[in-house]
């Protein structure tokens, strides 16, 4: 019999991952057991401890919050919206509900009897992969997501469908090495030195003979079998495996399993009579992987060259996209991201410290500002920074900072080649401007917050959303704490900052179009950035400075804080930090779909239900800013 | 058409008609927000009750108050009668690729289909009408079922005051304007049965929101 409305429901599901991945008998399947329903606003689908109905949801329109009840209150945790499917992880762990499910404003959901789906689910193995991957980022703490491994076997999921295995596998090309000769506690102090866990014992022809890793060492010297002065013929693992260059990381894998070994020597024929030109580490292999952040931790931490932080700056890109693929939440990337690239901050300044001749003469910080101030740098954009140092006499302050300015001069440089690109305002560490003691820098915001002009209210938008990236805590925290303290003064300041907060308006035309560039090469393109996303950053800005927070400069936490601080507004508050985490994450895949920072939104290539969601972020960026109009009094301003 | 049976004598009824019967012999009157409820639409030939006909019914159940796509129904149906002008708007033709069965056969199936559960259309007149007489055809009586129209249903909705059109009923492409349904297959029997379909629920969440209503007293409730 034919069935339009089963045929229509079809049409819609086959947009949204995981029926995307769905043959179309299957899909056919299941939209002809869809049960339709609606929910008015403020109606609950289920209530956490409910008993698991035989469905799962998908939501066709409106929006459903989900909500955990923690002690005393309920906490918001995720919302869905149209294309987002809840209410499927009890049904697959045989639980009751762990949550509430309330529409947020009216809603129509499609459920997916379970039992239609498991069948085909289970079949299909992209499909399990996309679930697991949404049970992973439903779960906040680790322990459950540990818990949750039980879904792996349950789903029997492939982990790496792209024959990862049979690339060749690349080894570290000038290891660390010794003679036999060598005293155990020279070839120690060797392997601290350069942060690594083994080294490679080779004659004078430079023939591996044999390996000395940490094992060796607490084995065989701190059990006191073996003096540190023992050579280190003595004590090394020996014989060494061998291998020529262009092995496969499946063939390393195998081999290190085979032999019990972690460490594999490449040499010129591949046998251990010629002389070693690599070496492959089991780690080396881990980190190739690039799937696993807490190895790319690793990685960072051990990098010691700004090639190798690139390499690593290059994976998370990878990482990223898996995970937008995976549709894992926005808040959850964000953190893993921002944590890694500030790591990578971290020890690319490390490094160039190390490259100067002498070690700095004052204590100082190094503070990242825009979207990195703010956490919410998701593909690397322009660097933004400053160097803040600490007080020195008048007499030694050109020499000091000479010395901070070289230092940023070869840290900007490392970030551009790291790909960070240089900014092109010049707001660095590396200009004078941006270069400076304490002191100046407190009597630089003071004139700002003071005397406001177009040109400070801008450079302060830049400064003020700034994070301690290396270096001395001690000196931001003086700097933010000045800043608060002339703010109290500044009414002018936060009218003149509330006007710039509004000078994009609504990005919605007369006709409900978008509105778009109308010159440059970005002609007809929408530019999410200074359209929709500055204002929900200006806005958060501005209201968070005049509430004195301080400490917190992402503008979805800002928005969720402001939600608390003001009960009365908490609605508005709430839906514009869901609707900059919608944004950033439209400007993510964009960037990623185009390789590019996804500023430039072709309006054409999107599809309807983009577009729509898109247009649904607008109408909280047009409610904060008549907040900001009525509460910082701009309507004489504009 | 002459057909076999005779509307006085109940004892030559055909089968399918009998067990319809018998569905309504207890006269209960159960809670609205626990009953099967059958929404439908039926495309025809045109607007003349007596010359025109039935080209396709479509029809989706309400149990629970969800819509529930295992229990639709969708049929179309050979006529002699056709209508050029109505082709445009239902897009069904005379030798159209659709698997098509006899009238007779088609309201056999629908009235199987229906059995005592309430029956709701928009402007349901017109539908009701048409089934009707397609049963007179038959030799059989008319439709037993509680009617509602979502027409006048959404009205009950609304103060006058607010009304947009008043004095009028409402078009289903209005009201789905209003309720924000996307109109999706509009003219196809079974695409208009499901637009109707969710405006009943958005309209009995209001009409009902403590889920109390009787299957007979949704008629006689309103709003203001």
């Amino acid at each position: 019999m034919k069935n339009t409305i089963a045929e229509r429901i079809a049409d819609f599901l086959k947009k949204f991952p995981p029926f995307n991945l769905l043959e179309k008998d299957d899909l056919k399947a299941i939209s002809e057991n869809v049960k339709v329903h609606y929910l008015d606003k403020g109606r609950h689908c289920f209530t956490e401890n409910d008993e698991r109905h035989d469905q799962f949801y998908f939501v066709k329109d409106g929006a459903v919050g989900l909500y955990k009840n923690d002690g005393d209150e309920e906490s918001l945790v995720d919302i869905c919206d149209e294309g987002d499917i809840f209410g499927l992880r009890p049904l697959i762990t045989q639980e009751n509900y762990q949550m509430s499910a309330l529409a947020n404003e009216e809603s129509v959901l499609y459920g997916i009897p379970i039992q239609n789906f498991t069948a085909i689910a289970e079949n299909e193995k992209k499909i399990s992969n996309y679930l697991i991957a949404s049970f992973a980022s439903n779960t906040r703490n680790p322990v459950e997501l540990e818990k949750g491994g039980k879904l792996f076997t349950e789903y029997k999921v492939e982990r790496n469908p792209d024959l990862f295995e049979l690339q060749t596998a690349t080894y570290i090309s000038n290891p660390i090495c010794c003679s036999p000769e060598t005293p155990v506690k020279d070839a120690a102090l060797k392997m601290r030195n350069q942060k690594i866990g083994s080294i490679i014992v080779v004659n004078d022809q430079q023939v591996p003979l044999g390996v000395i890793t940490n094992s060796d060492i607490r084995n065989k010297i701190a059990t006191g079998d073996f003096s540190i002065n023992t050579q280190a013929s003595f004590i090394m693992s020996s014989p060494v495996i061998t291998q020529p260059s262009g092995i496969t990381i499946a063939q390393a894998q195998m081999i290190m399993v085979r032999h019990n070994i972690r460490h594999i020597c490449i040499t010129e024929d591949g046998t251990a009579n010629t002389k070693l030109i690599g070496m492959l580490s089991e780690h080396d292999i881990m980190l190739s992987k690039a799937n696993n952040p807490s190895v790319l931790i690793k990685g960072i931490k051990r990098a010691k060259s700004i090639k190798t932080l690139r390499e690593i700056r290059l994976k998370i890109g990878v990482l990223l996209k898996a995970y937008i693929d995976q549709n894992i939440p926005l808040s959850h990337v964000l953190k893993i991201v921002s944590e890694l690239n500030s790591l990578i901050l971290d020890r690319a300044i490390e490094l160039s410290v190390a490259e100067m001749p002498t070690s700095p003469p004052v204590k100082f910080a190094w503070i990242a500002l825009g979207s990195q101030g703010r956490k919410e740098q998701l593909l690397p954009t322009d660097q933004d920074n400053a160097l803040v140092f600490q007080n020195v006499a008048d007499s030694n302050y050109e020499e000091t900072k000479s010395y901070f300015l070289e230092l940023a001069g070869i840290i900007t440089k490392h970030l551009h080649t790291i790909g960070f690109e240089y900014c092109k305002a010049d707001m660095m560490g590396s200009n004078p401007k941006w270069c400076n003691s304490l002191s100046i820098w407190k009597e630089q915001f003071s004139n700002w917050i003071a005397k406001p002009s177009q040109e400070t209210i801008l450079l302060s938008s830049i400064f003020f959303d700034f994070d301690l990236v290396y270096g001395d805590a001690q000196l931001v925290d003086e700097l933010s704490k000045s800043i608060f303290k002339s703010l109290e003064k500044g009414d002018l300041f936060y009218s003149l900052m509330g006007r710039d907060a509004l000078k994009s308006p609504s990005p919605l035309g007369f006709f409900r179009q978008f509105l778009v560039e109308h010159d440059g090469k970005n002609k007809d393109t929408f530019d999410i950035k200074s359209r929709a996303m500055m204002p929900l950053i200006d806005a958060a800005r501005l209201l968070t400075l005049s509430q004195h927070v301080k400490n917190i400069n992402n503008t979805a936490l800002r928005f969720e804080n402001l939600a608390v601080l003001e009960p009365q507004n908490a609605e508005l508050y709430k839906s514009c930090a869901y609707a900059f985490k919608a944004l950033l994450k439209f400007r993510t895949k964009q960037g990623i779909l185009n390789n590019d920072s996804g500023r430039y939104i072709q309006l054409g290539k999107l599809s309807k239900e983009d577009r729509l969601k898109l247009k649904r972020c607008f109408k909280p960026i047009k409610d904060i800013q008549e907040l900001l109009k009525v509460r910082f009094q701009l309507t004489h301003f504009l | 058409m002459e057909w076999p049976w005779n509307k006085s004598n109940k004892n030559e009824l055909p089968q399918f008609w009998k067990e319809y019967l018998a569905t309504f012999k207890e006269s209960k009157d159960p809670l609205l927000s626990r009953t099967r409820i059958v929404v439908y639409d039926t495309e025809t030939t045109g607007f003349d009750i007596k010359n025109d006909r039935i080209l396709s019914i479509g029809a989706i159940a309400i149990t629970s108050g969800v819509i529930d796509l295992s229990d639709s129904f969708e049929i179309y149906i050979e006529q002699e009668i056709f209508n050029e002008e109505t082709v445009k708007i239902h897009g069904i033709l005379k030798e159209g690729n659709y698997q098509k069965v006899a009238e007779e056969e088609a309201i056999e199936r629908f009235i199987r289909y229906l059995g005592n559960a309430p029956l709701i259309a928009h402007h349901a007149v017109f539908d009701q009408r048409m089934i009707n007489q397609a049963l007179n055809r038959m030799g059989l009586e008319k439709l037993k079922n509680v009617i509602y129209d979502t027409g006048l249903l959404y009205k009950k909705t609304k103060h006058f005051i607010s009304e947009s059109i008043p004095e009028q009923s409402y078009t289903l492409d209005a009201i789905a304007k209003e309720l924000n349904i996307s109109m999706e297959d509009r003219h196809t029997a079974a695409g208009d049965a499901f637009i109707t379909a969710l405006v009943f629920l958005k309209t009995v969440t209001k009409l009902d929101p403590d889920k109390k209503l009787t299957v007979k007293r949704l008629n006689r409730s309103s709003l203001f």
